[in-house]
This record gives structure tokens, C-alpha cells and sequence, in this order.
């Protein structure tokens, strides 16, 4: 049982303390490059929408293509708020020809007036309002849908990705005044400072750092409880949870808005730190890979998708420099051999290896148990399972 | 050619009458300054063209309008000259003007009778009055019946014009038969007109032919999105039937099925170079050339149908070396399948894009795929026709396959129960080979087909997945009759939402949105396959 080998209170708040900590202070004395930092804040976004994945795919069996969506919902409607706060400094501002502080597309597609849905995101509370409510609304309208009908497995893989897909295709008209092709970008202040500072962007760092800790710290936390019980017994036999009186809809879809929730916090923190939010964010296809993240790192684990995360966009920021002709390829076939040789991500290296040491060290009375002890391996892993 | 501008108005006009194969380059090459005068030794003028290669001088050789042979010297040596020497038959505003009027009036007589079409309608669109006897002389001679009605309509707009009102009545009676597109407009200019000038009549019989035109004009909108939506939906189907095979039968979630689709393409990419000018290409820096059969006409045209099937085998090659290598570890964990086939298609998309390029390559139609036919206004591109009966067609073939043929019966066997077939002596890894090759297979098909409507490049199969995936769940896995259904319905509802809402993006969210709708009422799909097993 994956839970039961789950990690440390002290490892975790010992990563948490390095990340908030010891990084930035490392960062503001000059030893870790502004560049890094920022990067490694990206990766750690990209780890909360992994976790995100996780919650569904590896804990509760739901293979969500739509987690891309809820990234860049909670991306747009905090940029919706830092488009807002460039004022005076945008380019028709600079010359003059913006009187109602409206963003600049808008002006470039000939509004004049600010929609009325824009004016409340003036306030940074209700955008962060809005970054929970909007895709929690939007998970538990289509979740309600999903999980009533009872679509489940592959159905509900491609029923979420045509809704990524529909919603991509809506976030790419001019006419939704959400930015178009080319999405919110240029932003200049958060919260009253200069959005491209070295201190805000330490700042944006530590808060991502400290919301990916307690994320990790919920989950685990929410693992343990009978509801983390259920929500595994659906994964391993939805049927029996069915027959034993469970309503597994309802469980089933308060995952499923809790981790859109976790992934727009994700996407919240990923936009001012990357300074620009497109619906390109939102295709199937990006789903997908924080699905790959996922199966790289070991799912149905909580540090998996967090190591996942950061290792293969580690790999992917090298190769396309490195190989910017092969790159595709080589991240294709690592997700090939990891879904064929390795079910159990990174995370399930250091057992297999173990596994393999016991067999040199005593070779003839094991013998018989090895397999077994493969097996019981292979049990623990939640991958063998779920078929 | 000389004389007051008045008698050389008069004269342009008058070859109007006796139309000569000459006479429309020679004004053509008057009004753009090609036609020279050449003051010959006797003193008198001698109008020249000047034609052939320029040599060092810019000079050409000079061809004497009035016998078409090249002009001579004092030698008998043909004359070269240069055209900055010569003075240019003068031409002013009103002289160009009638020559206009002129050549369009030659038009009508010319041999073509699409290009007399042209010209008829350019002279009732522009409703001038004065060409009304011209048109009507021709009419009189004319016997085509397509140019006749053009010339029918023509007249009736001209007259249209007219200062009678009983000739308009009877322009408009004639228009409101006709309820042709193109004088709607023209129509309604007319109605206006009547309105304001309080002339009930006039205005009444307006009103008929324009709601005439516009039941015509409906009618077309009506059919022509059906036709649409078929063609769409067969393009959906062809597609979609080899992932109802693969993802219906095997229960294999294939992402990689879009480069399949591209397989196919690239293949009839190639055998199109193989027919024509050859092949160069550069994959990883190795550069490689293939001569082509050079062919021309038919015989070119004749690559299409030898890349159908060579595109149904290659694209059944490379998946059956997927299965091989990826897909049958996978059996027993479908939405693993869907990762491991998505890291397939990064490589096969990066694979395409070095071999053939990042851009999208060229794919000529053959003739008898190109050009329309047009009934009563509607509009069908041979093409679309095309996949319209070829979809009937693989569609037939599969079903053949799969109910009629000793391997079809093992493929349902081992679909419906791969322990049980096992069981019972069936090779099962040879027959899921085959149900995923022949899936495939397929796909490159649609590939060969695809090529022919839109572009093909290395993300061509991207374009489809998600509309595919989404028509073989709606029609119910594992079942074709409920694919085809579900096919023709979404393309259906696409096109017409398209023409309703007159938005392709929001049509196509619609139709996203009605999908998700319509799997609250039928979750499995139109065609649900009953098993006793809770899982399934």
C-alpha cells in the first residue's frame, strides 16, 4: 500500500524549508542566478498541476486530459487582474490614447469602454477569488455531468480533452476579450511593485514554493483519512466501493474540483512569473504532459509528480537547447521506455534496485521467494492494478 | 487609322460588327502602347508590332500590322528596331474607352463558350444600355444553352434599366423565372428605386422576384451545407474507422492514429515525385534523390491511384511494427496505451519534419479530382464527391472483412475474448498484428485522402484526433453501423451550425458542447454493446 510507505513529516518540511528558504536566501547573496531561481519557480508550478494529474490519476484512477485547462483558467484570470494593473504604463497609455485604462488589445481591437466582467478583477482579492472559483465551477459543472452519467476510464480521458479542446478553441477568438492568439503578455506590477524585480520575483518564488508545501502537506494529510481510503478503493474497484454503499460520484468529483483548485493555483503563480499567458497553455497536448511528468516520476506517490515535474522539464530545457532537432524525439522515447520498462516512475528505482542487489547478495535459498517478492513489488505499485 | 477623333470612334465601333481573329490583340496592343508607326522610306506610314527576342539594342523584329510578315529593309534583312525610337499610335480617355466597349463586345462572339458566359455577365452587371443591341443580336444567333440563359439574364438586368415601365415589368418576370444569385442585388436596387419613385407596379413585381430569388437562394444554402456536412462527415469517417478498429476492437487508446493519417499522406506525397520530377530529400543531413517517371496527362494523373494502396501499406507496416515493439505489452493497460502511443506520435511528428521539412508539402489533385460541377447553383468539387463514394466504399470493404472473411471472424473472436480464443487455438498475437495493422492500414488510407482537400504536413494528424476520437465514442465502441451514424451526424451538425451561426470556431465548440450533452443520455454511445461484465 502506497500510502503507508508514504514520505516523512521531517522530508517534507525539510524540502519545503529549502525551497522557501534557503534557495532565495542563497538566490539574494548571489550564489544562485536570477535565471535559475526563476526557472526553478517555473518547474515548481508545473509540479502543482503534476500533483494536480496525481490526485486523479494515481490516487482515484481518473485520467484527466483537461488539467491544462484549470492551469491556464487560474493563469488567465489573474492575468485578467495584472493586465489591469499595467495602467498608465501601457503603450496607448505612454501615447495618450487611453482615457478608461483599458488593456491595450482591447484598444488595438477598437473598444473603447471596459467590459463590465473586467471591472471587479480592479481587486486582487476577488481575482484569487476567482482563481479558485471559476475552474472549481467549471470542474464541478462538468464533473457532475461526467461522473452522474457514469463515464469513466478511457471515456472520460477523451471527454476532457474535447473540453480542453473546445475551451482552447474559444480562448483563441478575439471576440471572447480575453487577449486572442496572443493572450495576456507585457505585464508590469503585482500588488503595487515592479513585476520584473529581482525581489518580486524571489517573493513569487517563496509564495510557490510555500503553496507547493502545503499542497504536498494536504494531500498527505487527506491521503490518510477514510476519504483518501475510498478514494484509493475506487481506483483499485470502483464496483465493490459502488456495492458497499459508497456514492463514488460524489467522492469522485470532490477529487475532481479539489484538483482543478490545486492546479489553478498552480497556473495563479505560474503567469507573473513567466509574464505571459496564451491558450496554447491550454491544449490537450499539455495535458498530456503533465501526464507524462506524472508517469516519469512514479504516480500514485506524492513526491513522484513533484520530482517528475521538475526532472523532465530539467530534461526538456536542456535537450531543445542541446538538440533543438531531436528533442521531440528523445522525450518521446523516454516516455515510451518509461511506460514500458519502468510503471513505477523514478520513484520506484531505489525498491527495484533493491530488489535486484537481494538477488546477488543471498542467491540460492531465495530463490523461491524473489518472485514473490517481485510480485509483492509489483502489488505495492498501484500501477499494476488499474488496468 | 487616321482622321478626326470622332470618324476614329466611329471606326473602332464598326469592327465590332465584323468581328476578325485579329481585332482584339490588335486593340489590346494599341491601348497598352505596343503598337508603333514606322515611317517607311516612301514617306508613308506603316503601323508595326514588334515582336521576338531583344537582342543587345533592345531592338526587336518588326512586324507589319497589315500582312503579319516581319518588315524589311532595303536589303530584304529583317528589320530590328527599337521601341524607344518609335512614336505609339496615339490613344486618348475616350478612344480607350471604346476600344474597352469594343473588345468586350468581341468577347461575345469568342469560340469559348465560358469565356462568352464572362462576358455576358460583365455587360448585365454593368447594366449599360447601349450594349443591349449588340447582346441581343447575339442572342438571336447564340445556341449554347448555358450562354443563352447567362444572355437571358443579362438583357433582363440591362432592361431593368429601362425608362418603360412595361419592359421592366417584363425584365423583372423574366429575373423572377431565372433566380439567379447574382441578380439579387440588382433586384433589390431596383425595388428600392420603385419605392421611392412610388411605382406600385414595379415595386410589386420587384418584391415577387427577389423573395423568389431568395427561396432559390435558400434552397441552395440549404443543399450545399447538406453536401458539406456529408463530405465532412465522410472525411470524419474515413478517418475514424481505423481507430474504430483499433480503439473500438482492441480497446487500444492510439494518439499515435493522426500520424498514421500523415503516414498515408506522405506516402501519396511521394509516389506524386515518383510519377513526376523525383524526390530530394535531406533527413539528418544525408541528402537523398530518387528520379522521377517524368509522365504527364493521365499518366500522372494515374499516381493517385497507385498511392491508395500504397499508402494503405505503409501505414499498415509502420503500425504493425508498433504493435510489435509497443502496443501488445499494453493490452491489459489501456490508458497506459494512450501514453506510450502519444510519445509515438512526438517521435513519428519530429521523424516527418526531418525527412520532409517543417512546412507543409505540395499535393497536386489529378484531373479527374479537381474542377466542380455545378447543379442549379450548387456547388460540388469533384473531390468531395470523391470521398463521399470512397467513404461508402472503405466502409463496405471493412465491413466485408469483418463479417465475411475467415479473418474477420478471428478478429471478433479474440476482440470480444482474447483468453477464450486462446483457449480455443487461436494464434492471438498474429491476429491482434493483423486488427492493428489493418487499423492503420486504414488510416493511411484517409491519409491518401486527406492529401486531396487539405494540407499535408507533419502535424496533419493532430488536426483530426480529437474530432475522431469523439465520433467513435459517440457511435458506441466497437461498433462500425454506430461509427458511420455518429460520423455523418457530427459533420452534419458542424456544417450546419457553421451556416447558422456563421462562426466555424463557435460551431465547432457547439458541437463539443452537444457531445458531452448527448453522452448524459447515452453514455456508451448510440450502439451499445451489452456484456455481462461489470467492467466493460
Amino acid at each position: 500500500m502506497i500510502s503507508r510507505t508514504k514520505l516523512g513529516l521531517p522530508f517534507i518540511l525539510g524540502a519545503g524549508v529549502l525551497l522557501a528558504l534557503v534557495l532565495p536566501l542563497l538566490n539574494a547573496h548571489g550564489v544562485v542566478s536570477d535565471f535559475t531561481l526563476n526557472l526553478w519557480g517555473k518547474y515548481l508550478c508545473y509540479a502543482l498541476l503534476a500533483i494536480s494529474v496525481d490526485l486523479l490519476w494515481g490516487y482515484t484512477g481518473l485520467l484527466s486530459l483537461g488539467q491544462a485547462l484549470f492551469f491556464s483558467l487560474g493563469g488567465y484570470m489573474i492575468g485578467m487582474h495584472l493586465m489591469l494593473m499595467i495602467g498608465d504604463l501601457g503603450v496607448y497609455a505612454q501615447a495618450g490614447k487611453n482615457p478608461h485604462g483599458l488593456p491595450d488589445f482591447m484598444i488595438f481591437l477598437g473598444h473603447t469602454f471596459l467590459p463590465s466582467f473586467w471591472r471587479p478583477f480592479y481587486s486582487f482579492a476577488f481575482s484569487v477569488f476567482m482563481v479558485l472559483a471559476l475552474p472549481g465551477l467549471l470542474a464541478s459543472i462538468f464533473g457532475y455531468l461526467a461522473f452522474r452519467s457514469r463515464i469513466k476510464g478511457v471515456y472520460f480521458s477523451i471527454l476532457t480533452q474535447a473540453l480542453t479542446y473546445g475551451a482552447a478553441l474559444m480562448f483563441f477568438r478575439n471576440d471572447l476579450l480575453m487577449g486572442g492568439n496572443n493572450g495576456f503578455t507585457d505585464f508590469k506590477r503585482i500588488l503595487g511593485h515592479p513585476i520584473l524585480s529581482t525581489e518580486t520575483q524571489r517573493g513569487l518564488f517563496v509564495a510557490t514554493a510555500v503553496a507547493l508545501t502545503f499542497v504536498v502537506l494536504g494531500c498527505r494529510w487527506l491521503s490518510g483519512t477514510k476519504f483518501g481510503l475510498v478514494q484509493r478503493a475506487i481506483r483499485d474497484g470502483e464496483n465493490r466501493v459502488l456495492f458497499s454503499g459508497y456514492a463514488s460520484a460524489h467522492y469522485k468529483l470532490f477529487v475532481f474540483v479539489l484538483s482543478s483548485v490545486i492546479a489553478a493555483i498552480g497556473g495563479a503563480l505560474y503567469v507573473p512569473q513567466v509574464g505571459i499567458i496564451n491558450p496554447s497553455e491550454m491544449t490537450p497536448d499539455k495535458s498530456l504532459e503533465a501526464v507524462v511528468w506524472v508517469a516519469v516520476g512514479g504516480r500514485g506517490t506524492l513526491i513522484g509528480p513533484v520530482i517528475g515535474a521538475v526532472s523532465v522539464n530539467a530534461l526538456k530545457s536542456w535537450a531543445t537547447r542541446a538538440f533543438p532537432d531531436l528533442w521531440l524525439i528523445i522525450i518521446g522515447v523516454l516516455f515510451i521506455v518509461v511506460v514500458l520498462f519502468l510503471p513505477g516512475g523514478i520513484v520506484s528505482i531505489p525498491g527495484r534496485l533493491a530488489a535486484f542487489w537481494s538477488r546477488f547478495r543471498k542467491p540460492e535459498p531465495e530463490e523461491q521467494a524473489l518472485p514473490e517478492t517481485a510480485s509483492r513489488n509489483a502489488s505495492a505499485d498501484p500501477v499494476s492494478r488499474t488496468s | 487609322m487616321a482622321g478626326s477623333d470622332a470618324e476614329k470612334i466611329r471606326l473602332i465601333q464598326s469592327l465590332a460588327l465584323e468581328p476578325d481573329a485579329d481585332t482584339p490583340r490588335l486593340l489590346d496592343a494599341w491601348r497598352e502602347d505596343a503598337l508603333y508607326v514606322f515611317q517607311g522610306s516612301a514617306g508613308h506610314p506603316i503601323p508595326v508590332q514588334l515582336t521576338g527576342e531583344k537582342d543587345e539594342r533592345d531592338a526587336q523584329v518588326a512586324v507589319v500590322v497589315e500582312t503579319g510578315k516581319a518588315l524589311n529593309d532595303a536589303h530584304g534583312a529583317p528589320l530590328r528596331l527599337v521601341g524607344s525610337d518609335l512614336t505609339a499610335v496615339e490613344h486618348d480617355a475616350k478612344l480607350r474607352r471604346t476600344m474597352k466597349e469594343v473588345l468586350d463586345t468581341l468577347e461575345l462572339a469568342a469560340p469559348d463558350p465560358k469565356k462568352r458566359v464572362d462576358a455576358v455577365q460583365a455587360i448585365g452587371f454593368a447594366q449599360n444600355f447601349e450594349k443591349l443591341p449588340a447582346l441581343q443580336v447575339r442572342f438571336s444567333r447564340e445556341t449554347n444553352p448555358e450562354v443563352r440563359r447567362a444572355m437571358e439574364e443579362a438583357i433582363a438586368l440591362i432592361q431593368l434599366k429601362a425608362p418603360d415601365d412595361v419592359v421592366k415589368l417584363q425584365a423583372l418576370g423574366e429575373l423572377r423565372g431565372l433566380h439567379t444569385l447574382a441578380s439579387f442585388d440588382f433586384v433589390r436596387a431596383a425595388l428600392r428605386e420603385a419605392e421611392a419613385a412610388k411605382k406600385t407596379a414595379v415595386a410589386k413585381a420587384a418584391a415577387v422576384a427577389l423573395s423568389a430569388i431568395e427561396q432559390h437562394k435558400s434552397a441552395v444554402n440549404f443543399f450545399g451545407t447538406i453536401f458539406r456536412g456529408l463530405s465532412l462527415g465522410s472525411i470524419l469517417l474515413v478517418v475514424a474507422l481505423g481507430l474504430a478498429i483499433t480503439f473500438g476492437l482492441m480497446k487500444v487508446i492510439n494518439m499515435a492514429h493522426g500520424e498514421m493519417v500523415a503516414v498515408g499522406a506522405y506516402t501519396t506525397y511521394l509516389v506524386q515525385n515518383l510519377f513526376g520530377g523525383g524526390v530530394a530529400l535531406s533527413p539528418l543531413g544525408f541528402s537523398l534523390s530518387i528520379p522521377g517517371l517524368q509522365a504527364t496527362g493521365w499518366r500522372y494523373d494515374a499516381y493517385f491511384i497507385v498511392a491508395l494502396p500504397l499508402s494503405f501499406l505503409s501505414a499498415a507496416v509502420v503500425g504493425i511494427a508498433l504493435e510489435r515493439t509497443v502496443i501488445r505489452f499494453l493490452y491489459r493497460r489501456p490508458l497506459e496505451s494512450l501514453l506510450a502511443t502519444w510519445g509515438v506520435s512526438l517521435v513519428l511528428q519530429q521523424a516527418f519534419r526531418l525527412i520532409f521539412g517543417a512546412n507543409n508539402v505540395q499535393v497536386y489533385s489529378p484531373a479527374f479530382l479537381s474542377g466542380n460541377w455545378t447543379v442549379n447553383d450548387i456547388l460540388f468539387g469533384w473531390n468531395r464527391v470523391f470521398v463521399i463514394g470512397f467513404a461508402g466504399a472503405v466502409v463496405f470493404g471493412t465491413w466485408l472483412i469483418l463479417t465475411r472473411t475467415p479473418l474477420g471472424l478471428l478478429i471478433r473472436a479474440v476482440m470480444q475474448n482474447r483468453s477464450m480464443a486462446s483457449c480455443m487455438g487461436v494464434r492471438t498475437e498474429r491476429v491482434n498484428m493483423l486488427t492493428f495493422g489493418l487499423g492503420s492500414g486504414l488510416a493511411g488510407l484517409a491519409g491518401a485522402f486527406l492529401s486531396q482537400i487539405g494540407n499535408v504536413g507533419p502535424s496533419l494528424g493532430q488536426s483530426y484526433i480529437v474530432d475522431c476520437f469523439m465520433t467513435v465514442v459517440v457511435g458506441g465502441v466497437g461498433n462500425l453501423a454506430g461509427t458511420v451514424i455518429s460520423a455523418f451526424g457530427i459533420g452534419l451538425a458542424d456544417q450546419s451550425l457553421q451556416q447558422i451561426l456563421l462562426n466555424p470556431v463557435l460551431g465547432k465548440i457547439l458541437v463539443l458542447v452537444c457531445i458531452i450533452l448527448f453522452l448524459q443520455w447515452r453514455p456508451a454511445g448510440i450502439f451499445v454493446t451489452r456484456s455481462r461484465n461489470l467492467d466493460e
